[in-house]
């Protein structure tokens, strides 16, 4: 049962700064979720908190205790790594009681604690098996096993289902969020993968280039992105970006060909005729023929089943992706650009504009 | 992208069967030249083993005949009838002219050596390459290339300084001075080294949150891993500690040290007087043993060590 804060950390390798200056408060038994691309700084800040690197600045404050000069052992955490990292020498006992012996508890306790673990992961039958032995699912549990029998403060899960093929990794996914809720351990839980972010977390922290660029949760980041860069990110497919700029009183966007698109919210902050940023999700494309539609040359369907995503060309060459449910064919699209779901971001600084 | 597949094409109507090749002159010529490569591969093989394994029957022939049958000048293919008192010879009471020391003495000694060589090597080697691979310290590669360099400097290039050394510690005649020199070994770091660099690095991180401190992960889980890498370098540094010849000539004086690829070449007199040929080559088939017991019985673990890494 623990609190976690970073206050202020930055890391740079050399020159190159990797972090710069994360803020963050985990709340006791929150899984929040940090995503973003390959080299966003999203493991080194995970490795920071883990005591593995050591922050150029900033602190590191697990229940209240300032632990950025600690090492790893000392900071009652425990980390699920992505390839695992079973000793492969030793069998899934000797994995899950390592930690454990090396603290100099007694036999029995280690007993009671690992055959706990392996109880509620369903691995008890494996416990005399190593590691070469078992299927990555199962390597998975062990990794988990090993993380629960330290009964930490935090739990620290570095892409920890990335190895595993999707079908295993969706049910994986289920297994973490279900044991964090039931063991009520704060987590850190890092992955570059949107889906596993939006469903684990709590909240998510969206990294872009070393500094967090939207910290909530996760439906209010979908609905709400804070700025271009996040609405980009989260989405499958991603957001369709719209150049534009503000007209009318600030009260409506004037798109490139001259069409007038009235904010259904009321005006934004900002000067006349501002360069904006349109931001309409695939599947607020609304197909239909009507005054002030565009019609889209069909470039490319791909059906997914249950719903089809049609890549499309409007007139002035703006590209738009559309999702439609059910099967389309054809090579024209006529769409409308409902004003509801409209995402108005600054063009400049990439930040979302509010009424 | 992979696994768009092709629409699936309509199933051409069979094919009547080919009729078989019987005899055909093209089936005859490619029959032939097989058997004629085979014979060309066996037979070279053949050739090498004879080459290898001619010398060591000569010596085992040898040993089984007496002194006047080898003096004669006669070169026997056939193994005689003294082989029994031939080798209580050797290994009681030593051969050649001077009556020197016994083998079994000579062996004894050849194996602390070799062993005392082999079991230190290794152990350097580990730690150097312990340090050198997993610790983060100024001069790293400073140390690296350091023991890289000594590569180049076999025992025989330093041994006038070594020998100076060790007499003014005055370690001449004794096992230490024996072994101590022959020890620092980097073909071994190189290899441990090159071993350590595929140990994932997250071993050494889930380590430092288990708790285990550098020994204790050196203990637990660097050595373990290593099990098969050492057992390969045993075999192979066992065998050059028990080869050495010119570094425990120059430092043993005491006969009763010494070992038996010395003594070996001690017991060939090079003056007039008739070497007993079937004591040497007796001492010699006894100085044959244990290397070869010691391949044959790790040979597993040696070929194993050599090509697998287990992870």
């Amino acid at each position: 049962m623990a609190t976690l804060s970073l206050r202020d950390v930055k890391k740079s390798f050399a020159a190159t700064s990797v972090l710069h200056g994360i803020d963050l408060e985990v709340a006791d038994g929150e899984l929040v979720v940090i995503v973003g691309a390959s080299g966003c700084g999203k493991s080194t800040l995970l490795r920071i908190v883990a005591g593995l690197e050591t922050p150029t600045s900033g602190q590191v404050v697990i229940n209240g205790r300032d632990v950025t000069g600690l090492e790893p052992a000392d900071r009652d955490i425990a980390m699920v790594f992505q390839n695992y990292a079973l000793y492969p020498h030793m069998t899934v006992f000797g994995n899950m009681a390592y930690g454990l012996k090396i603290r100099g508890m007694a036999k029995a306790e280690i007993q009671r604690r690992v055959a706990a673990a392996a109880e509620i992961l369903g691995i008890g039958p494996l416990l005399e098996r190593k590691p070469k032995q078992l299927s990555g699912g199962q390597r998975q549990r062990v990794a988990m096993g090993r993380a629960i029998v330290r009964e930490p403060a935090l739990f620290l899960f570095d892409e920890p289902l990335s190895n595993l093929d999707a079908k295993l990794r969706v049910q994986m996914r289920a297994e973490i969020r279900r044991l964090q809720r039931r063991l009520g351990v704060t987590s850190l839980f890092v992955t570059h993968d949107q889906v596993e972010a939006m469903t684990l977390g709590d909240r998510l922290v969206v990294m872009n280039a070393g500094r967090p660029a939207q910290v909530a949760p996760p439906m209010e980041i979908f609905s709400r992105p804070a700025d271009i860069y996040v609405a980009g990110f989260i989405g499958s497919p991603s957001m369709n970006f719209i150049p534009a700029s503000l007209d009318q009183g600030n009260g409506s966007a004037r798109l490139a060909d001259g069409t007038l698109i009235p904010f259904a919210d009321g005006p934004r902050k900002g000067t006349a005729g501002m360069p904006i940023t349109l931001g309409l999700r695939p599947e607020h494309v609304e197909p239909g023929d009507g005054p002030g539609s565009i019609q889209l040359s069909v470039e490319l369907i791909e059906p997914l089943g249950s719903e089809t995503v049609v890549h499309g060309r409007a007139p002035g060459g703006m590209a738009v992706t559309a999702r439609m449910p059910g099967a389309f064919t054809g090579d024209r699209l006529p769409v409308r650009l409902p004003p509801a779901q409209l995402h108005v971001f600054d063009a400049d600084s990439g930040r979302r504009l509010d009424p | 992208m992979e696994g768009t597949a092709a629409p699936a094409p309509a199933i051409p109507p069979a094919a009547p069967l080919a009729e078989p090749i019987r005899n055909d002159a093209l089936l005859r010529a490619t029959r032939r030249r097989r058997v004629v490569s085979r014979l060309i591969a066996h037979g070279a093989l053949l050739l090498g083993v004879l080459i290898v394994a001619f010398p060591i029957w000569m010596t085992l022939v040898g040993s089984t005949h007496d002194a006047n049958t080898i003096g004669r000048g006669d070169v026997p293919l056939l193994p005689g009838i003294h082989a029994a008192e031939n080798y209580a010879t050797a290994w009681n009471e030593g051969g050649g002219r001077t009556h020197t020391t016994p083998a079994s003495v000579m062996l004894r000694n050849s194996l602390i050596m070799a062993v005392a060589i082999a079991i230190g090597k290794i152990a350097i080697s580990i730690l150097s390459a312990y340090a050198v691979v997993f610790f983060a310290f100024p001069g790293r590669m400073l140390a690296f290339w350091a023991i890289f360099i000594t590569l180049m400097l076999p025992v025989e290039v330093r041994i006038i300084p070594t020998f100076q050394v060790i007499v003014d510690l005055n370690l001449g005649n004794t096992w230490p001075g024996l072994v101590i020199p022959l020890i620092a070994s980097a073909t071994a770091t190189l290899l441990f080294r090159q071993f350590f660099l595929t140990i994932p690095d997250e071993f050494v991180e889930a380590a430092k949150i288990d708790g285990a401190g550098p020994l204790r992960f050196l203990k637990d889980v660097v050595l373990p891993l290593s099990l098969t890498n050492i057992a390969a370098l045993f075999v192979i540094l066992f065998i050059y500690g028990w080869n050495q010849y010119l570094w425990p000539l120059l430092i043993i004086n005491d006969r009763s040290m010494e070992t038996i690829v010395v003594g070996l070449s001690k017991m060939i007199g090079r003056g007039d007087s008739q070497n007993e040929w079937n004591t040497i080559m007796a001492t010699a088939v006894l100085a044959l043993l244990p290397p070869v017991l010691v391949v044959a019985l790790m040979q597993r673990w040696f070929v194993r060590g050599l090509t697998e890494t287990e992870k």
